[in-house]
This record gives structure tokens, sequence and C-alpha cells, in this order.
């Protein structure tokens, strides 16, 4: 009977699994990946593709960073992506057309992705829809939704030479002729600030027990609606943030595109070691998994192939992360 | 008895945390009705799921009609005429009785499926079994009885040489089991091999040929039945562990007050009018089948169901519990009889577990105080003598007994007096379920109150102070440890309610 009920059995733990397991193959992926663009093209390895490289994710990791909630749930949040732009128009509107100072315009954008956020919380988490679903319609929703606030015209936030453009300064600073990344910085804080909440918070830990057993976690007394609310509120608040970012980086905003942007996020995450069907995850994974997807979109093209084989490319990258995370869940039959 | 169909020999599997099969020997003949004895957790179910594919195992040969075989997954073993009929049907309620039938391999006329031949042969099926089931109706209009012989009907449609009916008596009635019976000495004198893995020994003695019983994981032996008596087998299955005393009299005070106060409880189908109390320090037993309705009483009043009318008192204060969130501040703790499903996150740590139902008891501001956290853990992991390396470990990781203690450690950080037992040493190991007793009675002896709900009578008799009976969403009975026996609770569990019991 000993060895019957002689309890748990230590988990050998691999090398890789000490060093963050799959966030750090994917890292040791992103290296190899930059170091093979670098040498076999000498027009990537310059500061400026870095640079563009690091300007075109912001937005990415940002929606990827909220999005990770969702996700470790259970659920998804397909509305981050034409949300990002909507949220930009609306904020942009009130600071170009409106005379709104700047500050107030990206307030604006960050209460609307996080208004939207609620929406699909409630959608998902009360009315029991389907998160696909919800997330699709707010998705299609908030694409109108831009268009009809922008009255179908293109917004330019301010640039960076006229009043209010200093906005564009926090992701990227000039000093003494040379862009400096400042952004990076901005996202560094952020990931570490989300792993926390993640990890060492109520919250965090709620939106985990969701993910993980939804039906154990409501009976052991956790208020499982208001959290499950929660990881889409803080998607939507993230969305916001990268329609800042996005509205930083780009000239012009144009309504009716963003869709799509939220698959890069996704993917990322996901990537990055988030499992597809929740319970699991981490926020410096999604962060490494979203520059696989900027490093192949902007990489590519330096040997030749183009976006069409990003795509591809990108596709079963996705398939080979989601099936690692099969892999490593199998139950010994 | 024929000649040997099926023979298992030096079987063994191991799951993490648990040696689930250590080296078992088992053999069916043709023509004979063989049962497949032990308590909870002593392996026939994993047995069973071995020979037809449900799990791979780790070493040993399976003989079947001569030939060596290792079927990878039930649908090939059923193919070759080895079927189980589970104890949870696997029916979609949506569907008629002849399509749950052939499911998965429909009869076709041209691309369209032939629901007129599969009504058909379904006819066929249920005339070889002499029972009267309309191929046409919607399984879920079926009772659970009538459920059991489509299942069966559906087993035999396979050509099965083997049938495996994995308790196939826990949710009938008498009526019914006399009837499946019947059915499955038919089936014998057809010359199938028959197991049949029941608790109850008054079935055995009636229905089967041999008995093989399991304890632990290991083959205990084999005996003709029509030689053995009742104490015979149970001294095999129970082996060596003693278990706490039988209780002879309520342990409760004359004066423990009442706590826990349900009246005219009702919610749904299986739960109506039911009204009860429970008293400090008591440990109230909820008999009968499955089915009867207990698992409902216990989430309605949880809250993890709605509920439509009925009162609940909480040390006599009328308790307004919508939520499990509303129970928990109550002090009412509810311990599933599906842990891995509504118990534990069996990918989080012990630690993690420990703390979920009062986290905010754990914080340093905004942040969770691991340290406090782990204390908490360790110090029930210590006192409950969870067998863990350490609260670092995954639940996933521990044997089910150690994963039940981990929900009642839940409970207990929780600091709840009001605790609801729902199956609490279902899949347990022998040794461990003992131990999962004692604690319980430790509970109750410092004053928690214990509702157990419980389909062993064994369990019933050695833990209640007092009885409730449920039988279809009713209260049927309620009778004092004092004067339960056996046959009184399973008359009381399965009266039909004519007379509207003794509420």
């Amino acid at each position: 009977m000993n060895k019957n009920t002689s309890g748990a059995v230590t988990q050998q733990k691999s090398i890789i699994s000490k060093l963050g397991g799959q966030k750090f193959i994917v890292l040791l992926v992103v290296i190899v990946l930059f170091a093979f663009f670098s040498i076999v093209s000498s027009d990537f390895r310059k500061y400026s593709t870095v640079l563009s490289i690091l300007d075109y994710s912001y937005y990415i990791v940002l929606m990827s960073i909220g999005v990770t909630f969702p996700l470790i749930t259970g659920g998804v949040d397909l509305s981050i992506g034409t949300g990002l732009i909507c949220y930009s128009l609306a904020g942009g509107y009130l600071v170009v057309h409106g005379g709104w100072p700047v500050a107030a315009g990206m307030a604006v954008s960050i209460l609307f992705g996080m208004l939207i956020g609620t929406m699909n919380g409630v959608l998902i988490a009360i009315m029991k829809l389907p998160p696909f679903l919800a997330t699709l319609c707010g998705s299609m929703i908030t694409r109108g939704l831009g268009s009809i606030l922008a009255k179908g015209y293109g917004i330019s936030w301010p640039n960076a030479a006229a009043e209010g453009g200093w906005f564009r300064g926090i992701f990227k600073m000039k000093a003494g002729g040379t862009n400096i990344p400042i952004g990076f910085l901005w996202i560094i804080i952020l990931v570490i600030l989300m792993s926390i909440v993640l990890n060492h918070t109520k919250i965090g830990r709620y939106i985990i027990s969701i993910g993980s057993n939804k039906e154990a976690a409501s009976l052991s007394g956790i208020n499982v609606t208001f959290y499950h609310i929660m990881a889409y509120v803080i998607s939507g608040f993230f969305a916001g943030l990268a329609s800042i970012a996005y509205s930083a980086i780009f000239s012009t905003v144009q309504p009716g595109t963003g869709a799509g942007f939220e698959l890069e996020a996704i993917g990322g995450a996901i990537i990055g070691g988030v499992s597809a069907t929740g319970g699991a995850g981490s926020i410096g994974g999604s962060l490494i998994g979203v520059f696989v997807i900027c490093l192949l979109k902007t990489g590519l093209p330096y040997i030749g192939l183009q976006a069409n084989w990003q795509q591809i490319i990108t596709g079963l990258v996705l398939i080979t992360a989601v099936l690692v995370d099969n892999f490593k869940k199998r139950k010994p039959k | 008895m024929g000649e040997v169909i099926l023979t298992m020999k030096e079987i063994d599997k191991s799951f993490p945390g648990v040696h689930a099969l250590d080296h078992v020997d088992f053999e069916v003949r043709k023509g004979e009705v063989h049962a497949l004895m032990g308590e909870n957790g002593a392996g026939k179910s994993t047995l069973m799921k071995v020979l037809t594919g449900i799990y791979s195992k780790d070493t040993g040969t399976i003989t079947y009609e001569g030939k060596e075989v290792d079927f990878q997954n039930p649908r090939e073993a059923q193919e070759n005429g080895i079927v189980i009929v589970h104890q949870e049907l696997n029916m979609l309620g949506h569907l008629t009785v002849a399509q749950n039938i052939f499911i998965g391999r429909e009869f076709k006329r041209g691309i369209r499926i032939d629901d007129k031949k599969m009504a058909e042969e379904s006819r066929k099926l249920f005339e070889r079994l002499n029972i009267n089931i309309d191929p046409n109706e919607t399984m879920s209009d079926l009772t659970v009885g009538r459920q059991q012989m489509c299942e069966i009907a559906k087993a035999i449609s396979h050509d099965a040489k083997v049938i495996v009916f994995d308790e196939p008596s826990a949710a009938l009635t008498e009526t019914e089991i006399k009837e499946l019976f019947k059915i499955i000495r038919d089936l014998r004198k057809q010359g199938l091999g028959i197991v049949y893995i029941s608790h109850r020994m008054d079935e055995i003695k009636i229905i089967t040929d041999r008995v093989t019983v399991m304890r632990d994981g290991c083959y205990v032996g084999t005996l003709i039945t029509k030689d053995c008596t009742k104490d015979d087998i149970i001294n095999m299955m129970v082996g060596r562990v003693i278990y706490e005393e039988p209780k002879l009299k309520s342990m409760v005070p004359e004066d423990a007050p009442v706590v826990l106060k349900v009246e005219n409880l009702n919610a749904g189908k299986m739960v109506q009018n039911v009204s009860f109390e429970l008293r400090k320090g008591e440990i109230l037993g909820f008999s009968g089948l499955m089915g009867a309705g207990r698992t409902e009483t216990a989430r309605a009043i949880f809250g993890a169901d709605p509920k439509e009318s009925g009162d609940i008192y909480v040390n006599g204060e009328k308790a307004e519990i919508k939520s499990p969130l509303d129970a928990v501040t109550y002090g009412i703790g509810y311990l599933s009889e599906d842990r891995k499903r509504y118990g534990i996150v069996v990918q989080k740590t012990i630690a993690e577990n420990s703390t979920l139902a009062c986290l905010q008891n754990y914080m340093a501001g905004p942040f969770i105080n691991k340290s406090a956290e782990k204390e908490i853990a360790q110090k029930y992991v210590d006192s409950l003598a969870t067998k863990t390396p350490s609260v670092d470990q995954l639940v996933v990781n521990l044997s089910g007994g150690n994963q039940q203690k981990i929900v009642i450690a839940k409970w207990l950080v929780k600091n709840c007096d009001i605790l609801i037992f729902d199956e609490p040493t279902r899949g347990i190991d022998v040794g461990a379920k003992n131990e999962i007793y004692k604690l319980m009675n430790k509970l109750a002896k410092e004053g928690k109150a214990i509702i157990m709900i419980s389909s062993e009578m064994t369990e019933i008799l050695r833990m209640s102070d007092r009885i409730v009976t449920m039988c279809e969403g009713r209260k049927t009975g309620e009778i004092g440890i004092e004067e339960a026996t056996q046959e009184r609770i399973m008359n009381m569990a399965t009266r039909e309610l004519e007379s509207g019991g003794e509420v």
C-alpha cells in the first residue's frame, strides 16, 4: 500500500524549463532570426532598420500584453485591431477638429478602449456569448464606429513639430540628431508591471484560475463574473494604449483599417507560450512572441520574400507554437 | 461455463503519484458472469480501461480468443467484440434511441442517413433482449434504467463477445435491477462472457458465477461465488486495513445547536421540497441512488445552481444565498464529487489552491503575500498529513486522496463551519480513504457540521450520525444511526412516494 499512496511524484525540471521554458526557446528564435537576417542582408543590419522594427512593434506589443489576459481565461479578444484604429480616430478627431489638448485626446482613446473592453466582458461573462463571437461583433462595431466618428476621413494627429506634437516623442526621442527608441523602455516597464499584476495580485491569480478551471474557481467563492470582465477591460485598456502608439508612429490614421492587427498580437502571445486553451501564459512570453512576428515581417522582404510569404511563414510558426503547447499538455495515456 | 475467452496477465499501470495496477491477473470464460470487486480505487475500472484501450498498459499481456491483443482505443476493442457499459451513460440526449445505438456507424441510403433502417435494427436488438423500448423515442425522455438498456442494446449490436458492466445498478431502482439481471442471464445463456463490477454484495451472490477481488491495485484472488460467503469476499476486499469504528450511536451532544436549516427547497426536477436540519458537530449522511437529487440539493444550497424557492437558515438567521460567493461568506464549503472539475485547479500549486477561497486574507497591499500563502498551505499539509514533497507541487501530481485533502484544506483555510462532502472518497485508494474518514470525524468533533453525500452504504453506516434518504428529487426519509440498517436505508431510498414520504 505504501507504494500506492506514496503521494506525489517529484517533477524533473529540464534546464530549458528552469530558464523559462517556451519563452527561452522563443527568445533564441528571435536572436537566431535577427542574426540570420543581419548576416544575409547588409541592408538589414542598420540602425534604421532596428528602429523601424521597434516603431512598428509598439502597438502590436501593447495589444499583445492586453490580449494575453483574455487568452489566459480561455477566451480571445478580436476587437482590438479595428478597435485600435477607432480609438485613435476618436481621440484624434477631438484634438484636430475639436481643439482638445492632445493629452485629453489620448485619455479619450484609452477610455474608449476600456469601454469596448467592458462591453466585450459583459457580453461574455454575463450574457454568456462565446468570446470569439462577442469580440468579433466588437470588431465590426468599432470598425464602423471609427469611420462614422471621423466622418470617413483620415485623421492626422499633430506632427512632431506642431503644437501638441510632443506626444510623438513618447516613443521616439531625438537627441543630437539620432533617434532613440525610448518607447522600448516604456514597453519593458509595462511588461514588468503587468507580469507583477498577472503573478502577484488577486486579479491576476483569479484570471489564471478562471482559465484553468472556471467551475472550481466559482465554487471557491470567487466572483468569477467580475474578474472575467476585468480580463477584457485590461485588453481594452491596452488596445487604447496601442492606439496612442499607433497615432504617434504613423502620420495619418485611416478609417476602415486595423483588421488583422489583432491576429499579430494574438499570434505573438501564443508563440510566446500563452496556452491556446487558457490557464497559462506570461507577459514576457507575449512580448518575445510578438518580436518573432515583427522580425519576420520586416526581415523577410530583405531576403527577397514578399508579404505573402511572410504571412505563410507566420502561420507555420503559429501552428508550431500551438503544437508545442498541446504536446506539453498531453497527459500520459 | 465454457472455455476461456479472455486472459489478462501481469497487467501493470502507473499514473503520476499512483501505482494503479500492480501485476494484475484476470480471466473471463464464455457463458459466465464474472464479478470484479474491490473498494473504490482498488483498480477495477482502470483494469477495464486498459482492456478496452482507454489506457495503455505499462507491461503485461492480454489474450483474447487465443490471440495476443493490444487495443489502442475503445473503438478497436468494440470492433473485436469487447464492450463496456459505463457507469456514466454516454448518450446524446437529443437524439433518438436508434440514432444513439448506431452513432458513428449509421446506415446510409446514398448519402442520406437511413433512420428507418436504424430503427428497424434497433427493434430487433430490443427483441433479442426482450425489452420494450420505442427506437424513435428521444433518449432524454427515457429513465436512467431504460437508457442503460439502450447501452446494452448498443453493446450487443457490436456483436459483443465480452461485455463489461461497470456498476450498472448504481442508478437503477429495484424493478429495473431485476430486469437487468434477466437480460444478463439471457446473454450468459447465449455464451457471452460478462464482467460485472459492483459494490453490492447481494447482487454479486445472485448474479455472478465467479468473483475476482482486487485491492490497492493488486490482484487478491478469485473465488467460485456459490462456494464462498459474503464475509470471505469482504475480508479479501478490505484486507488488513482497519477502518474507523462504525458509529453505533450519534456522537452529537443533545444540546448541539442547529447550524443549517433548509426549508422546502425547490430547484428544478431534482430538488423538490427538501427540508432538513444540520446540527453542530454532526455528520449528516445523504443516501440514495445515483441521480436521486442529492448533489443537486447540495449545489442549490451552495448557490451553485439557482433555486426556485425555499429558505435557508444559517445559525438561526435567514441566509440569502444566490451564488457560491454568498455561501462562502456564510461559512459553507462544498467539496464536489468531481474534484478535478469542480474542486481544484490541477495545473496550479498546492499553495495556490489552498488560498483560492480566501485570497484576500493573504495579501500585502495589492500583492499576494506568497510566503504567508505557503506558510498556511504548509500548516494544512502537515495537519492533514498530505503527502507531497512541497507546497509548490502542482496538484495534478498528487494522488486522489491527497487531492481531496487539498480541497479540505481550502475550506479549512477559509474557516468554514459547514462542510458539504459530496462522495468524499470517490476515486480514493483504500488507505487514504480511512484517513479521510478520520479527518471527517475529527472535524465533526471540533464542531464543524458536515453533510456527507455518499452512494456507498458502508460509508453511510460508518460515518453518519443521522441519515437522510432521497429518491427522484425528494426526501424520502430520515433515520438516526441507532436504528439504521442497510436494508432500511435501501428501502427508504428506493421508496416510491405515493405516501408523500415523511418530511
